[in-house]
């Protein structure tokens, strides 16, 4: 190992720290406005435990419960403690489901995990080909069709998607369930999940893919006229090498880092396609959470997916530089 | 035999590659038409028409598009042309008003970070930071269930959550405004900094403020269909974009594919429009940047 490369790997390993050191104030942040947000609102969580029965409960079981969960404690001490069990991986009880935080989240998160990953590779495979495509036929028919057929997926919501597509592949053409993890009553392996997985993931990577593929597209043609891809096609290399090998490694790197700004918006689209196609995620969980004003499954959902992101972004930084070796690492 | 590949490697001229091409006006002419029609319907229609669009009609309902219902009708006989155009106008309203709060919002916090800087500066920059980490759909259904499902609810969580963009703007805009002479000359000259912001400063980056609140129109549009989809956004009863495709989602399971088909592809044609318009103008306001949308 040389010694530059030596110092590269322990500015990457700074880069990692100094990110690392940005994620935990930001979760302390989210977690804490979140907190501070339900209070405020005028949603009281042992009324609500009660409902109905509140009417008929003795007052010294009430305040007993509110004694219990401290409700009635300032709201930096409540916060304080809800930090000591999250941190140790308690997340409370969810008021809507009446089961723990942890549990409701840990029983769907794999699946809607499952969903979104596949849908990601699925997305960058198509932008990467796309938009790969539309840049080598620039101006011709191709290329318009890709851009043009792109700007109208990204303007149509993904959800409005997946309902075109539930209804014409599941109810008219009947090739693929419309909904659900497994056929009513089957027992859940891998071919039937795989058929349940394909039109979700379909139509999450299609409405994801279009801002790849533009990107993918726009960086190629930026590069096709950068001084190593002009070098490399004078020299008389065949066309699809200097896209594979010139053009499309430099215009890629920028790509890298991007990735990880994509990631809310993967969350967004994976949360609406599991509640077209009644997929057993998060999605159904995160808006009973909302109707039934059950902040500590909100909240616990809300923190986590802000951690995903930030990995995330903390993933692709340290690919991209990892990657370039003149990125610079001290920004 | 192969079509060689279209794409010439080598510019004409190193002028020609980096001057971008003026989008043809012609192409602004479809955007142009479809948004001015969306926003003549919304506003006028209302008005001549004399029909309530809540008017259930019981006998002629989950009929598919004929003469008298060009898109149908949905499963209570409403018409759903009819439906689309009060929806256009509920959803558009949302979108402005949104948009605008977000756009009040985030200019406020990019002024004072880039006008008073130092340790404000990186704070502010900080928080967008992190409220960008947070996906937007996620902390809208946290505010909305704190308010509860309402139009002031929406309309607040989408203007909370999207002030980030023109919170970053203003701010790189002021931070190299600051630079120009004309600054230095009102500092000599004695101006106060909040009269620097308000009479200098501001007014310069007036348009760039204006590009990505229009932008932002359509997003904020998205959001609020989002929401309304999800049954956190408008009550039930009201015609929205999003509310239309959620009650469409009953009916498709019978056949009833017309219902979402409209609402869909109005939304569809009115984010195009927006956007492309914007994007001519932001070839205008910034000609050394390619528009990502130069079709």
């Amino acid at each position: 190992m040389t010694a530059p490369t030596r110092r590269r790997g322990r500015a990457l390993g700074l880069l990692v720290l100094r990110r690392l050191a940005f994620a935990v104030p930001v979760l302390l942040l989210v977690s804490f406005a979140l907190f501070v947000l339900a209070k405020a609102s005028p949603f009281d969580p042992v009324e609500r435990y009660f409902g109905a029965r509140i009417i008929g409960a003795s007052p010294e079981r009430v305040a007993q419960i509110r004694a219990n969960w401290g409700v009635d404690e300032p709201v930096v001490g409540q916060y304080l403690a809800w930090l000591r069990h999250a941190v140790a991986g308690d997340f409370g009880d969810s008021l809507s489901l009446r089961q723990p935080v942890a549990q409701v989240i840990g029983e769907r998160l794999g699946w809607s995990v499952l969903l979104a990953a596949t849908g990601f590779a699925l997305a960058l495979l198509l932008g990467l080909v796309l938009g790969t495509a539309a840049a080598w036929r620039q101006g011709g028919r191709l290329d318009r069709t890709i851009t043009t057929v792109a700007y109208a997926l990204e303007a149509a919501p993904v959800f409005w998607l997946g309902l075109a597509a539930l209804y014409v592949f599941a109810l008219e053409l009947r090739w693929l369930p419309g909904g659900g993890l497994t056929d009513p009553g089957a027992a859940v392996d891998v071919g039937q999940v795989a058929r349940h997985l394909a039109l979700p993931v379909a139509v999450l990577a299609i409405s994801h893919a279009p801002w790849y593929v533009l990107f993918v597209r726009q960086g190629l043609l930026e590069s096709f006229t950068s001084d190593h891809v002009v070098g490399a096609r004078s020299r008389g290399l065949p066309d699809h090498l200097v896209v594979s090998g010139h053009a499309l490694r430099t215009s890629l790197l920028p790509f890298l880092s991007l990735l990880g700004a994509r990631l809310p918006e993967l969350i967004t689209g994976a949360l609406l396609v599991e509640t077209v196609f009644s997929w057993p995620g998060i999605a159904r969980a995160t808006v009973d959470a909302a109707l039934n004003v059950d902040f500590a499954l909100l909240g616990a959902l809300t923190v986590l997916a802000t951690a995903v992101v930030l990995l995330g972004n903390l993933l692709a930084d340290v690919l991209y530089a990892a990657a370039d070796p003149r990125v610079g690492l001290d920004g | 035999m192969v079509d060689a590949p279209v794409w010439r490697p080598v510019p004409r001229s190193r002028l020609a590659a980096a001057s971008p091409r003026r989008s043809p006006r012609w192409r602004l002419v479809p955007a142009a038409v479809v948004l001015g029609v969306f926003v003549t319907a919304a506003l006028v229609v209302p008005l001549l028409v004399d029909l309530n669009q809540q008017h259930v009609d019981l006998p002629s309902a989950n009929r598919p598009p004929s003469v008298t219902h060009p898109f149908g009708t949905d499963e209570l006989g409403r018409d759903v042309l009819l439906r689309c155009v009060y929806a256009l106008r509920v959803s558009l309203a949302v979108g402005l008003v949104a948009a605008l709060i977000s756009a009040v919002v985030g200019t406020a916090v990019g002024a004072l970070a880039g006008t008073v800087g130092g340790w404000l500066d990186r704070l502010s920059m900080r928080l967008v930071d992190a409220v960008a980490s947070v996906p937007h759909l996620l902390l809208g259904i946290v505010i909305v269930a704190i308010m509860r499902p309402s139009l002031t609810a929406v309309v607040v969580s989408i203007g909370l959550t999207h002030w980030l963009t023109s919170a970053r703007i203003v701010r790189s805009e002021i931070l190299a405004l600051r630079e120009r002479p004309f600054v230095d000359a009102a500092i000599v000259g004695g101006s106060s900094r909040a009269r620097i912001l308000v009479r200098h400063l501001l007014p310069n980056i007036a348009p760039q403020v204006l590009l990505a609140t229009t932008l932002m129109v359509p997003h904020a549009v998205w959001h609020e269909t989002a929401l309304s989809f999800l049954g956190l956004g408008l009550p039930p009863h009201a015609a929205s974009i999003g509310n239309m495709i959620n009650d469409a989602q009953r009916s498709l399971l019978t056949g009833g594919w017309w219902m979402s088909l409209a609402p869909g592809a109005v939304l569809i044609a009115a984010t195009l429009a927006v956007s492309g318009l914007s994007g001519v103008w932001r070839d205008r306001l910034n000609p050394r940047r390619r528009s990502e949308l130069s079709w």
